[in-house]
């Protein structure tokens, strides 16, 4: 085998890689501009140029196109570096704008250069690497920009310097270009939209690739399909280049898995009111009134301002923010008659957090009534309201409308009743707690009854919490009602332990009235299976009945009344033994 | 003074627990009505109701949870399907209005129960004795064949 030399580091390498490829294997750090993994090397920019030494001839390669042979390279020699410094002060020329290129020579040493600048050059950052040229047209296969003109002319552009129909303003060129030269929106008139967090509750971008949030479980990346450009044309394809371990698998799909089990636990939670909903607020209409998940994003050391309070409009810190608790909950003329229970302990929490961030910014909250239902929350509370004097204003909001770059907030202090005018840089509402989004379809699959604000009901409300009235089903978490964590925490483990006390039964226990069906008169017309509100009943195909099986059955008699011939009755609770009961009233 | 007899067919999750809180709140109510309690008002056959005008009631009370509150989903909508129906046969049949009545009470009203038992009352009191004195045979054959059958 050929041995080769990378700065002193023998190895032996796979003939089909290039040296750039070997060295960055070895860590041996090469720079480079123009280079992509997805991209058959191209040796445009020349900034990778090694020195190769073969037979005592010493040539100068770029490291990105020279394939890994026989003999020794050096990576850092004077050669290499004098040239970089030449390439470097044709580049300055080139792009005089671009910060990546001064950082880059200044590395090394190179300050200014000896060569003039293009006049005519539209682009200033632009290095003419072709990169983004090549990403458009060979990996998302668009080829929607392309080189015009040629020598002192040349630029990159959409053909005839219009915006092209084929751009889909993916953002594949602006984000390979080493020099950050790409302005998408000077390529199409389309609209270029960032995929907005979900997590970070659309207050910062995500990219197609990514991990929903840093505690998903699994902790592994997904693809966005929606926005993918490999699900729309076919192209790009790139994650799949970069990831080392071959972990990406555009052919997973979306399956159905089926499992016997012995026990359901329905933790469905909450979503917020939609946005729409609140048009006093000019939620989802102006962009800074947000509500508590995404103040607390704001607030988080890992979200999208690194934990400094700044408002999404123009990311100025704000120096008075409203609080505005029950929005939406505790309105039953309006929105939700129910009362989203955490949003008290989370407002003062917030306010209190926004007061230690931003030493001047002054808090205000408004509140119907504060609930403390909690041990220690209303010594927290008080720490909030007395020792850190943050103004609880009773009273409800009626209106916020914008004034300049500031919120207008009108409300009211039924306290003194007054009117109360507040100029806040930013208005965070305690939007209410509504079931899941969708979470009723499931509920209707799962046969589960709601109450009327959509949460689930369970089968007693003092003394079986967190069992559903069907059996088999546990219930926990905000799923079944507003809820904070340790009350979630506790009401999960009781629906684990109820599930484990459940498995850990010999046999089965059920009420003793069920629906019993007589197979000598059953003519199988089916008519209770439709009335069977828990899929307790089936029809048996080789005996031309049906069947109950007793322990979904719930005993609600609704098939007795409807089987047309006789056959079902309720042990325990047959039609004659009610009969009896009649007649025991009614004497004689 | 009439006193009538009156059957209440009620479910076991709503109206006889709301019976049930009438009771433990020493409510003072006619005591007409006697409750038979079902697992839901959707176990109770129109010919539940039958035998119990024949057998000599004066009126009969059926008792379901409140729309959307039936601990078996949907219970009650077909109790209701199945009253609405009923109260027209009966009527063929030659009962007066209002000897069937159907109402929904949950767990929490047991004063609504015991208002509606007195309201019942009084309206079964203002039609009389449920005469099928009409029919051939009259109050005794009645009696004779249901013998027979119990």
């Amino acid at each position: 085998m050929d041995k080769l030399i990378i700065d002193g580091i023998e190895t032996t390498p796979d003939p089909n890689k290039t040296v750039l490829e070997v060295a960055r294997e070895l860590g041996i750090h090469i720079p480079t501009l123009c280079y992509h993994k997805s991209l058959t090397p191209y040796g445009a920019c020349r900034i990778c140029v090694v020195e190769t030494i073969w037979k005592g001839r010493s040539r100068l390669h770029t490291a990105c196109t020279y394939p890994a042979w026989e003999g020794e390279v050096k990576t850092n020699s004077e050669k290499v570096i004098r040239l970089r410094k030449s390439i470097l002060a044709l580049m300055l020329a080139e792009a005089p704008e671009a910060e990546e290129i001064k950082e880059l020579a200044a590395e090394y040493g190179v300050e200014k250069t000896r060569f003039r600048p293009r006049k005519e050059k539209r682009n200033k950052k632009c290095i003419m690497c072709g990169l983004c040229v090549r990403v458009c047209h060979d990996v998302m296969g668009f080829g929607a920009i392309g080189f015009e003109n040629r020598g002192y002319r040349r630029e990159v552009t959409p053909p005839f310097e219009t915006y092209s129909d084929v751009c889909t303003t993916c953002g594949a060129c602006a984000f390979v270009c080493p020099t950050g030269a790409i302005d998408l929106k000077a390529l199409s008139d389309k609209k270029v939209r960032p995929i907005l967090s979900e997590f970070d509750r659309n207050l910062a971008s995500r990219p197609c690739v990514h991990i929903p949030f840093p505690q998903a479980v699994p902790n592994i990346p997904v693809i966005d399909k929606e926005h993918c450009v490999y699900f729309k044309t076919g192209g790009c394809r790139v994650c799949e280049t970069v990831c080392g371990p071959q972990a990406v698998d555009y052919q997973q799909k979306d399956q159905i898995v089926e499992e016997d089990v012995g026990a359901v636990v329905v933790a469905t939670g909450f979503d917020t009111l939609p946005l729409a909903d609140l048009g006093e607020y000019g939620y989802g209409k102006y962009p800074d009134v947000i509500d508590g998940l995404a103040f607390e994003r704001l607030l988080s050391a890992s979200g999208p301002t690194s934990g400094e309070v700044k408002r999404p409009s123009d990311g100025k810190v704000p120096k008075e923010v409203v609080f505005v608790q029950c929005a939406g909950s505790r309105d039953p003329e309006k929105y939700c008659p129910h009362c989203s229970k955490i949003c008290c302990m989370y407002t003062a929490k917030h306010a209190l957090l926004y007061k230690h961030r931003v030493h001047d910014g002054q808090p205000y909250i408004f509140y119907i009534d504060v609930r403390t239902g909690g041990k220690s929350y209303e010594e927290f509370y008080h720490r909030v309201s007395e020792q850190e004097g943050v103004p609880y204003i009773r009273g409800k909001v009626s209106k916020v409308f914008p004034d300049g770059d500031k919120l207008m907030v009108w409300g009211v202090d039924t306290l003194t009743a007054k009117k109360v005018e507040i100029a806040a840089d930013l208005v965070v509402l305690a939007t209410a707690m509504v079931p899941s989004q969708d979470s009723q379809k499931l509920f209707s699959i799962l046969k589960l009854a709601t109450d009327k604000d959509g949460f689930l009901s369970e089968a007693h409300p003092k003394l079986r919490p967190v069992e559903s009235i069907i059996s088999g089903f546990f219930l926990a978490g905000s799923a079944q009602g507003p809820r904070d964590i340790p009350e979630t925490v506790a009401q999960a483990s009781g629906a684990a332990s109820k599930v484990i006390g459940l498995f850990s039964q010999e046999k089965l226990h059920h009420e003793p009235i069920v629906a019993v069906v007589d197979e000598d008169l059953c003519s199988g017309c089916k008519v209770c299976i439709s009335v069977c509100p828990y899929d307790a009943r089936e029809f048996d195909e080789e005996k031309g009945i049906v069947k109950v099986n007793e322990l979904l059955c719930e005993g609600c008699g609704a098939c007795v009344v409807a089987c047309p011939s006789g056959a079902t009755q309720q042990k325990n609770l047959t039609d004659d033994q009610i009969r009896q009961m009649v007649k025991a009233v009614l004497g004689e | 003074m009439f006193e009538p007899k009156i059957i209440c067919f009620v479910c076991k999750w709503c109206t006889y627990a709301g019976a049930d809180l009438a009771g433990t709140s020493r409510l003072t109510y006619s005591p007409n009505g006697v409750n038979i309690r079902f697992m839901c008002s959707s176990r109770l056959d129109p010919e539940h109701i039958l035998w119990a005008f024949d057998r000599g009631a004066d009126g009969v009370f059926v008792g379901g949870c409140h729309p959307g509150d039936c601990h078996y989903q949907d219970g009650n909508y077909k109790t209701l399907r199945r009253i609405e129906l009923f109260q027209r046969v009966l009527k063929q049949f030659g009962l007066e209005d209002g000897r069937l009545r159907l109402e929904w009470i949950s767990a929490a009203e047991g004063k609504r129960f015991a208002e509606l038992m007195n309201e019942f009352a009084q309206q079964i009191r203002a039609l009389g004795p449920l005469k099928l004195g009409s029919r051939k045979g009259g109050q005794d054959g009645g009696s004779a064949k249901r013998e027979k059958e119990d």
